[in-house]
Order: structure tokens, then C-alpha cells, then sequence
């Protein structure tokens, strides 16, 4: 109990500055009262409606009212900026519509509103309301796997010149394995001869791969900046010992994206590689040599299985932090070389759409943690070791 | 006696405390940066804070609505005057997130500014054209129109074009033969769409985005691009300040106007008013023709103009053979549409 009490202050840190963020931002993924809470009379009049043919001329009033209620609390901004995001470019239809529905008071309501916009008289606008009429809702959660409900409301991808959610999922995903691949194939003899030198040497070599580890990302990703444009160093040497004749597209490229992450990743995973190297005795594979076992034999059979704990921790932790990866494919990738962080934080600042960030966030954790999980069946995170 | 001594300390003090607050009662303006930034602080900013002594501070920004709809979304409204493009100008005035101006409370005629007419909610500043720019170092032969700008082959090297859909969807049709009368008609339609994208991803693979107007000289002068998309004023500032080996390409040049808005919600609007008075001045604008070579937007101020800026000048009808002028309205009705599948289109 007095123990509870000694971990109460990072217990409270954590609820509130990680855990309780982190839910309420995800928590608009799904949750978006904005047509509900101000249209709440039109929702309700459209319950009955069947989406066949135009709603009755009841909705209609009930529209009218709604707005004139809108007006009032100048709340116009929100419906059309939540109807934009269902049909693209019709944010200022909306809202010259709500000024222009202010104005009406009588009926015949129905002719008012589609003299006012032409969109009125299109049932797309209203299924639209219909569907997103709730709070709680799949919208947002649908479009970021490219994914739209029609004006039945049926799910149908959504059209070719918008899908790119999957696309961006994938890419984000690959880049990251194709990271922790070769930090991998690059990391895992560096830590050997790390693990296995005299300390004298050892010790050095450790600075080497630690500088790096100390030194900024931005740093270190704004070096690759240099040294990747057309006529950076690298583009320069290859192009005075007559190797190319044309700079290389090094820079603005997948291949400088992953050139730049790999490097800023092998630390991570070299070093908890190198700790679980360390702690293996010597004397295994002098052993196994003795009972006749080839160098080669005797390496995959005894010392590589070894080191699978420190593999596993050292590939988890670069595959999970590359995953989030942001200002270096923002720097040296081009447009099409973007990974969900990216376009998370576009979508927020640019597209001001919360919504969809939120659910893009979401759907990145889902898809760690689902790894995650088949990590642990697989491999068993109880395996893992940083040393 | 004693009583009103403490009353009258602590009134001290808290004027004491409340006069700095006061005294820094400051207006933020936001423009475009780099070059252009240096050509208003120095025609506008300085000139306003000397002989006001009210303050301003400056922010930049590179023409983006979202960031204007969010704050005044929001209610957190810190941005007061903003030097908006004409597209932004017209939707921000129909969404309501720009200011209506009285231009009686502003003390300036309407009718002296080029297109104060197109919108409720803009003082003009200038004319600026969006052109092409190269590095004559590059290319043995100059390029000459619009379709040098698309051949990849006769002028090799990566182009530089500005990373939203404005004005690069009308030259891609331009080049592609549509004609420059026919361009927003086209552009208009679904197919239109389709076509200038099909256009641009000819050269997709060649190009370098920028999202500043710093960057254009800057990739040239790094040799990342050899022609780019730019706006005249940069280039201009680039070849007679920093003496840069750059030319401009009038063919089919871009011309479109922008001015001082103030955000909905601003907590300042009597000294924006001020400011944008100050800042619609003919000598004012005449001023800032002495920085960059852009069009003024009082008339006013056209016959004060730098002599030596005016064929450099988007107005000049040399440069204006082939030119169009932007379609505001079209950019204000179909931008945000345009935008997303833009993005998508760049992400792919």
C-alpha cells in the first residue's frame, strides 16, 4: 500500500499528460456532435425520411429553423466545414445558404431553399446530413481506409482521385520494415565486433555509434540534406571521378528517405543488440568449435540464437519509432515518399480536419498494436531483452 | 486620509501594472516572407510605427486559409490583419471569417484601388505575377514559352512549381493547347480536371514543390532546378540585389491581386483600420515600389512608381502579351475541392 502511494505522483503524471490526451484527441475520431448539435430539428425530421426521392417539405421548414437558429449563434462555419469534409468544396454554398435561409420566413420553404442553392434540391446533401446527423460517428474512421457511404448509404470506395489512405498505410509501413531490415544487416556485425573486441578499441568504437545516437535527428537529418542534393558532396564526387554524368535524384526520393532514416535508426538497434551480445560468455562457441562444429555451423546453431532477444528488442524499437517517423521523410522524401505522421500533421494544421487526424492516429495504433501482438505470439515479448 | 493614501498606492500600482500592458498594445500583421517580407516592413511597418507609435509585430505565412478559419473557428483570434491572395479574399469574405471594411471609417476612396470592387472585405496592395523563372547559365538557348516549360528533354533539368493546384492547373491546360480564353471554362469541368492533371504527370517525376516564395531563388541558385514557377517580385529582387545569372519568362505569366484583411474576430479592429489606412496611402505603395517590383494597388500611386521597377512590372503590356489574369471567383468556388484532390494527386 505505502508502495502504491510512492508511485502515486508518475501514476497522476501519466493520466495526465499522456493517458487522458491521448484518449480525448482520439475520442474525435468518433465522436462529432457538430451536425446534431446544429441541425438538431433537421436530423429529427429526416428520421422518417426514406432517401428515395427529395425530403418532404417538413425538413425543409425544419432546415429553415435550424438555421435561423445557426445565424444567430453564427455557428454556420461548423455545418459547412462538417459538409466539406462529405462532399468536397461546398463549405461557402453552406454558409451563404444558412445567411440566406435567415431571411426566409415563410413557407413555401422547399422553393426558398432551392432558389437560395441549387444543392438543396440534390438528395446527396441530405443523405449526407442524415448520415452524419449523429454524434457518434464512423465517418471519419471509413474515409481514412478509403472508404465513403453513398447517397443510400451502402459503404463504396471512395473514388480513385481521393483514395490514398491504404496506399499511405502501406507505404508507411514498408518504409518502416525496410528500415529495420537494414539497420539489421548493417547493425548486427557492428555490434559483434562492439561485444567482442578488447576494451581498448571497444570502447572507442562505442563513442562512434553513440555521437551519432546524442546528436539531434534534425541534425543529423539536415546533414543528409546536404549531402544528398544535386550538388551535394555526394553528387559532386561521383560526378569528378566521372561515375555519372547527370547528378543522381538522391535527394526528394524514397531512397533518401530510407538512407537517412536507416542511419538515424542504427543506434537503436544496435545498441540493445551489442548489451545482449555482451553478456554472452565466450566460451559457448570455443566450445562448440572444440566439438567440431564449423565456424559457420557453430555461429547459427549456438551464438545467433543467443542473440534473438536482443534482435527482437532492437528491431521492435526501430520498426515502432520509424513507424512515427516525420521530419526526415519531410525533408529528404518527396511528396510521394510522405508517412502517416506527415499527413497527420498536414491534415491538422492545413485541412484543419481533427477528425480525420484523429482517426489516422487511431489507426496507426491499432495497426501497432495488432504487430505488436503477433510479435508476441510469434517471437514472445518476454524474449525480449535490452540487455 | 490615511484610508485614500492606500487607495491611491494601490490605484498607483495598478496603473503601474496595467501601463505596460497598454503600451504594448500591439497590432499583428501577417504577410508572405522572404523579399516580399522586407519590401512591407519597410514601405509599411516601420514608416507606421514611426509616425504612429503604435506597434506591429509581423508574422509570415505562406497564403493558407485553414490557419485563419481555425483561429476564428476557434475564438482564438491572433492574427489581426492579414495580407490575403484574391482567392482567399473571396471565400474568407462569403465564409465570414474576414471583416467587412467601411471604407468611410477608413478614410480611402474604394474606387482608386484596382479590384476593390471584387470583394467586401480587401483593401488591394498589389498586382504580382506568377511566372516562370530559369537560370540562364543553364540553358544554351533561352526557353521561350510555356511548352519549354513542360519539355524536359529540350531544357533538361528538375522544375520548381509551387506545391498547391493555383495557377499550375492553368498552364498545364495552357500547354497542353488548351486556349488561355477557354482556360477556366475547361477547368470547370470534370474532364478539364482530369486533363491538367494528366498534363502534370508528364513532368511529376522532374519536379521540385515549394510552398514559399523564398524558395524558387533559392532552388535555382542551389542548381536543385533549372526554371521553377515563381512570383516576379523574387526573381527580380534576386537578379538586381544578389546579382543572380536569373531570367523571367513572361509567356503566359499569371496575374492576380491581394490586400489587407482583417481576421473576424480580432480584437484590434480600430488600429487595423489605422494600419490598413496608413498602408493604402499613394506614397505609401509608391514607396514599397523602391523594395519589389510588384504593381501597386492604389492608382494613385501608379504615377509615383520607381521609374526604374516599371518594365520589371507584371502591369507592363510587354509582359502581359500572352498573360491572363487569375479567375479569383473560380479559385474562391472550386479551391478547396481542387486542393484535396491536388494533395491526394502529390501523394500518390
Amino acid at each position: 500500500m505505502r508502495a502504491a502511494v510512492l508511485i502515486l505522483p508518475v501514476f497522476i503524471f501519466i493520466l495526465v499528460s499522456f493517458a487522458v490526451p491521448v484518449v480525448l484527441l482520439l475520442s474525435r475520431a468518433v465522436i462529432d456532435p457538430s451536425i446534431a448539435a446544429n441541425l438538431p430539428k433537421t436530423v429529427a425530421a429526416l428520421a422518417e425520411w426514406d432517401g428515395k426521392d427529395l425530403p418532404p417539405e417538413s425538413a425543409y421548414a425544419a432546415l429553415v429553423a435550424d438555421l435561423h437558429d445557426v445565424q444567430a449563434r453564427n455557428a454556420a462555419a461548423f455545418i459547412g466545414k462538417r459538409l466539406n469534409y462529405e462532399i468536397s468544396g461546398i463549405r461557402s454554398r453552406v454558409i451563404t445558404s444558412a445567411r440566406k435561409a435567415a431571411a426566409i420566413t415563410a413557407p413555401p420553404y422547399k422553393e426558398q431553399m432551392i432558389a437560395a442553392d441549387r444543392m438543396w434540391g440534390d438528395r446527396l446533401i441530405w443523405a449526407k446530413i442524415k448520415q452524419s446527423g449523429q454524434v457518434f460517428t464512423t465517418f471519419y474512421l471509413l474515409r481514412v481506409l478509403d472508404i465513403d457511404r453513398d447517397v443510400e448509404g451502402r459503404l463504396v470506395p471512395v473514388s480513385a482521385d481521393q483514395a490514398i489512405y491504404r496506399t499511405l498505410l502501406w507505404r508507411t509501413f514498408s518504409i518502416s520494415l525496410i528500415v529495420t531490415l537494414l539497420t539489421l544487416i548493417l547493425g548486427y556485425p557492428v555490434a559483434y565486433v562492439l561485444a567482442t573486441t578488447p576494451p581498448r578499441i571497444s570502447n572507442l568504437l562505442l563513442v562512434l555509434v553513440l555521437v551519432p545516437f546524442w546528436t539531434s535527428l534534425l541534425v543529423r537529418t539536415t546533414a543528409w540534406f546536404v549531402l544528398l542534393q544535386d550538388n551535394g558532396p555526394i553528387n559532386d564526387f561521383l560526378a569528378f571521378v566521372n561515375l555519372t554524368e547527370q547528378p543522381l535524384h538522391l535527394i526528394f526520393s524514397r531512397f533518401g528517405t530510407i538512407v537517412a532514416m536507416t542511419h538515424i535508426q542504427l543506434p537503436f538497434t544496435i545498441l540493445p543488440i551489442y548489451s545482449v551480445m555482451k553478456s554472452i560468455s565466450p566460451s559457448y562457441m570455443r566450445a562448440a568449435r572444440s566439438l567440431g562444429g564449423g565456424p559457420f555451423y557453430s555461429f547459427f546453431k549456438v551464438y545467433f540464437p543467443l542473440t534473438l532477444p536482443g534482435i527482437g528488442a532492437g528491431c521492435l524499437l526501430t520498426f515502432i519509432l520509424s513507424l512515427g517517423y516525420y521530419i526526415t521523410p519531410a525533408l529528404v522524401g518527396g511528396p510521394s515518399d510522405q508517412m502517416i505522421s506527415g499527413v497527420i500533421e498536414t491534415t491538422m494544421n492545413l485541412e484543419n480536419n481533427w477528425g480525420k487526424a484523429s482517426a489516422l492516429s487511431a489507426i496507426l495504433l491499432a495497426a501497432t498494436l495488432v504487430l505488436f501482438y503477433v510479435y508476441n505470439l510469434f517471437v514472445g515479448i518476454d524474449k525480449v531483452k535490452l540487455g | 486620509m490615511k484610508k485614500r493614501l492606500v487607495f491611491l498606492a494601490i490605484g498607483g500600482l495598478a496603473a503601474g501594472l496595467a501601463m505596460p500592458a497598454i503600451a504594448a498594445d500591439s497590432l499583428t500583421v501577417v504577410s508572405w516572407g522572404g523579399a516580399y517580407q522586407d519590401s512591407v516592413r519597410k514601405a509599411f511597418f516601420e514608416p507606421f510605427m514611426k509616425e504612429t507609435g503604435d506597434k506591429i509585430v509581423e508574422e509570415e505565412f505562406n497564403g493558407q486559409i485553414a490557419k485563419q478559419r481555425a483561429m476564428v473557428e476557434s475564438g482564438n483570434v491572433t492574427w489581426d490583419v492579414v495580407e490575403n491572395d484574391s482567392q482567399t479574399v473571396l471565400a474568407g469574405c462569403a465564409e465570414g471569417i474576414l471583416e467587412k471594411i467601411d471604407w468611410d471609417k477608413l478614410g480611402l476612396k474604394r474606387d482608386q484601388f484596382i479590384s476593390a470592387d471584387a470583394s467586401e472585405c480587401v483593401v488591394p496592395s498589389i498586382l504580382y505575377g506568377t511566372v516562370f523563372a530559369y537560370d540562364k547559365s543553364k540553358f544554351k538557348e533561352a526557353p521561350q514559352t510555356i511548352k519549354d516549360f513542360f519539355d524536359i528533354e529540350k531544357f533538361p533539368g528538375k522544375r520548381g512549381l509551387e506545391k498547391r493546384p493555383f495557377v499550375n492547373l492553368e498552364w498545364a491546360l495552357i500547354a497542353d493547347g488548351v486556349d488561355v480564353k477557354d482556360v477556366y471554362n475547361v477547368l470547370a469541368t470534370p474532364e478539364g480536371v482530369d486533363r491538367a492533371f494528366k498534363k502534370l504527370d508528364t513532368i511529376k517525376g522532374n519536379v521540385v514543390w515549394w510552398e514559399a516564395g523564398a524558395q524558387p531563388p533559392q532552388l535555382l541558385n542551389d542548381g536543385q532546378v533549372t526554371m521553377s514557377s515563381a512570383w516576379n517580385g523574387r526573381i527580380y529582387k534576386a537578379i538586381t540585389e544578389d546579382k543572380k545569372p536569373f531570367a523571367i519568362m513572361w509567356d503566359h505569366a499569371a496575374l492576380d491581386w491581394q490586400g489587407w484583411t482583417i481576421v473576424k474576430g480580432s480584437k484590434k479592429v480600430d488600429l487595423a483600420y489605422k494600419f490598413m489606412a496608413f498602408a493604402g496611402r499613394p506614397d505609401r505603395q509608391a514607396d514599397q515600389t523602391n523594395y519589389i517590383s510588384y504593381g501597386p494597388g492604389n492608382k494613385e500611386a501608379i504615377e509615383n512608381t520607381n521609374p526604374k521597377i516599371k518594365p520589371d512590372l507584371p502591369t507592363n503590356p510587354d509582359n502581359m502579351k500572352t498573360g491572363f489574369i487569375v479567375d479569383a471567383k473560380f479559385w474562391a468556388d472550386n479551391g478547396d475541392s481542387l486542393r484535396e484532390r491536388f494533395n491526394v494527386w502529390l501523394a500518390k
